[in-house]
């Protein structure tokens, strides 16, 4: 009841003209970045946060989700097209989407991807509308040592998710932390790691690690390994992009498969969008009747993973809207932007500000519908973006991030510093150190260190506090299970590999 | 064996990030790690610093120990060459802002890429630099009213 009452309240939001505008450019804006290999969601909503400072919070973050998850629709077009993952999401969707182009079913392909990317992007809001409210009730009984106890678990999950190496995510996560010591400490007004520097005595504004790691480093990234592929047409009229009855019949299960995939593992703080894609795309290779047409233009190989990285979408807003709690990169970006707001996200986001809680969640309703018909009918259009030529695309890129980083801080000296985070974000990538936990450890960090602070404050020092409470210790037995985990997977591959030798 | 171990990215990084958590760690020293009120500004750099510190040990000696039996991955050099040419303009562009302003400074910043990173003619480079440094001016300071850096000849 008191969900459907929210949406009703969140629906007259999301429905006034202006909210509906930065809806659909932020879906516009999403699909196109989508479509553009080497620009992603993150660094297109950090490179565009100072424009939205001005405009009204409800607004700014229906656009800025907007971006978020019409990038997920966009992706699959390159992926489809030109065999290169438009988002890193997208690359299962290259293994049976390429083929179906190849063999002449471009259209039917992008349909599918289309469909799939609408009826999971729905059940994903259903789902994120159905259990936000329980799960910020619940969190209203939170104190700092739960606090501390849950960003502890989301950080590990981070850690363990994110990228192949779970040790360089740990150091990735620790620099973050890092990071976000740096300025005055508000407790003791000690400084902290500024080098002398009193531009330094704030901290470091989150936008420019942000579009430096994010932005900058994916031109590097990109001008490093410059890819010439030749893009397979794209049909034209809506009947050519429509697949056939057969192949929808036979994308179903993958559909539901994808939506549910997608949305439990979008909850997981750091698995993103790629795990879940991948899972979805195993699930249906598993329990279908014809595993063997898997990878050979297969639609449901296809539908499933564009469902998952859809779904996932949603997910991912279910922590950090509840409890303040980002899984990924663009969703720490997400909540940065609430914050810069004057809003506080978590589990009293519901109650202090339904304006934008409700209308984010009735606004995804709408921006799904626009999606699915932006995506259909437009496509060709949409597709004629990845005519600009790189040398256009790329010093656009850094221009922005310039404007981006000297409208927040108004200071050459923090442009420079973006100069820098843009070269570390590449290094990072480079030495296969993943750019997430960083940011994550960034975010959470001056929440983590205030959590556990007052937390010992609570205690008179004791860190028994920590491990006294039941839910903050169930969360930190939870978070010390995950980080274990790369542990007990080591010492099992030991353990067979030395039956195997004496056996 | 040894020229390989000082040539390995990862043990590289993890040197280097030992090095970062020595410092953390030093400077966390000089702070207060607890008093009556609780913990201090040391405390909470201190235990990341001791974390860095250990993990990046990890890293660099785990992989040591594996490039016995591992080879190190190619690294393409004209690739990097390329990434970090571009990031010395953009830092160099970045530099110029002060005295030449945003307009200028980004417009020889796209000359240099447009010409240098991505071999297009002259003209091209010249009407690409001009019209992104244009089209940064109407759209950020005039329409939207967002700040560029100026220069001194006040744009």
């Amino acid at each position: 009841m008191e969900t459907l009452a929210g949406l009703g309240y969140g629906f007259g939001i999301a429905l006034q003209p202006m909210n509906l505008l930065w809806c659909f450019t932020g879906c516009v804006l999403g699909t196109l970045v989508g479509i553009m290999p080497g620009l992603g969601p993150a660094a297109t909503i950090a490179m565009l946060m100072p424009v939205t400072f001005s405009m009204d919070p409800t607004g700014g973050i229906i656009m800025l989700a907007g971006i978020y998850y019409g990038a997920k629709y966009g992706g699959s077009t390159t992926s489809i097209l030109l065999n290169i993952p438009g988002e890193a999401s997208s690359v299962v969707s290259c293994l049976d989407g390429y083929q179906m182009a190849r063999q002449g079913r471009a259209g039917a392909a992008l349909g599918i991807a289309a469909i799939a990317s609408f009826v999971a992007g729905t059940v994903g809001v259903v789902l994120l509308s159905l259990v936000a409210p329980p799960i910020a009730r619940f969190a209203l009984s939170f104190s700092s040592p739960e606090y501390f106890a849950l960003m502890a678990l989301g950080l590990a999950l981070v850690v363990l998710f994110a990228g192949q190496s779970p040790l360089k995510a740990g150091l990735a996560m620790l620099v973050g932390l890092w990071f976000t010591s740096i300025g005055i400490d508000l407790f003791s007004a000690q400084e902290r790691f500024t080098f002398g520097q009193t531009s330094l005595l704030n901290g470091i504004d989150f936008m420019i690690v942000a579009i430096g790691v994010f932005a900058v480093a994916e031109v590097l990234g990109s001008l490093q390994s410059r890819q010439h592929t030749q893009m397979l047409a794209v049909p034209r009229g809506l009947r050519n992009l429509l697949p056939s009855w057969a192949e929808l019949k036979a994308c179903r299960f993958a559909f539901v498969n994808g939506s549910i995939t997608g949305f439990l593992i979008g909850v997981l703080p750091g698995a993103g969008a790629s795990i879940s894609s991948f899972i979805a795309y195993a699930f249906e290779k598993l329990f279908s009747r014809h595993p063997e047409r898997f990878g050979h233009g297969a639609p449901e190989g296809l539908a499933a993973p564009e469902a998952a990285n859809n779904a996932d979408t949603s997910g991912a807003l279910v922590p950090m809207l509840t409890l303040g709690l980002p899984g990924g990169g663009t969703t720490a970006i997400l909540l940065s932007a609430l914050v810069l707001w004057g809003l506080k996200p978590g589990p009293m986001l519901m109650q202090d500000s339904p304006n934008v809680f409700w209308g984010l969640v009735a606004s995804m309703y709408i921006g799904n519908v626009m999606l699915l018909l932006l995506n259909l009918p437009l496509v060709p259009l949409f597709a004629q973006a990845l005519r600009v030529p790189s040398y256009i695309l790329f010093p656009a890129i850094l221009g922005i991030s310039v404007v981006g980083v000297f409208g927040v801080a108004q200071s050459l000296f923090h442009v420079g510093l973006l100069a820098g985070f843009g070269l570390l974000g590449y290094v990072m990538a480079r030495l296969g150190f993943p750019g997430a936990p960083l940011i994550l450890g960034f975010v959470l960090g001056d929440g983590m260190e205030r959590a556990l602070r007052q937390s010992l404050q609570m205690s008179g020092g004791e860190l028994g506090i920590l491990v006294s409470r039941p839910i903050a210790a169930g969360l930190l037995a939870c978070a010390m299970l995950v980080l274990m985990m790369p542990l007990i997977g080591r010492f099992n591959r030991w353990r067979i590999k030395g039956i195997a030798e004496n056996g | 064996m040894f020229q390989r171990v000082l040539r390995d990215s990862d043990v590289i990084a993890g040197a280097l990030l030992a090095a970062l958590g020595v410092f953390i760690l030093r400077e966390a020293w000089k702070w207060e790690y607890a008093g009556f009120d609780g913990p201090g500004p040391g405390f909470f750099p201190m235990w990341y610093g001791v974390a860095i510190t250990a993990l990046s040990l990890w890293l660099a000696v785990g992989r040591v120990l594996r490039l016995r039996t591992e080879e190190s991955g190619a690294v393409d050099w004209p690739g990097v060459g390329r990434a970090l040419g571009t990031w010395a303009a953009f830092g160099a562009s970045v530099a110029l802002m002060q005295p030449l302003g945003f307009v200028l400074s980004f417009a020889l910043l796209t000359f240099f890429l447009v010409t240098v990173m991505f071999h297009q003619p002259v003209k091209t480079a010249l009407l690409t630099a001009v019209g992104l440094s244009g089209g940064f001016y109407l759209l950020f300071p005039l329409l939207l009213n967002v700040p560029l850096p100026t220069g001194l000849l006040g744009f």
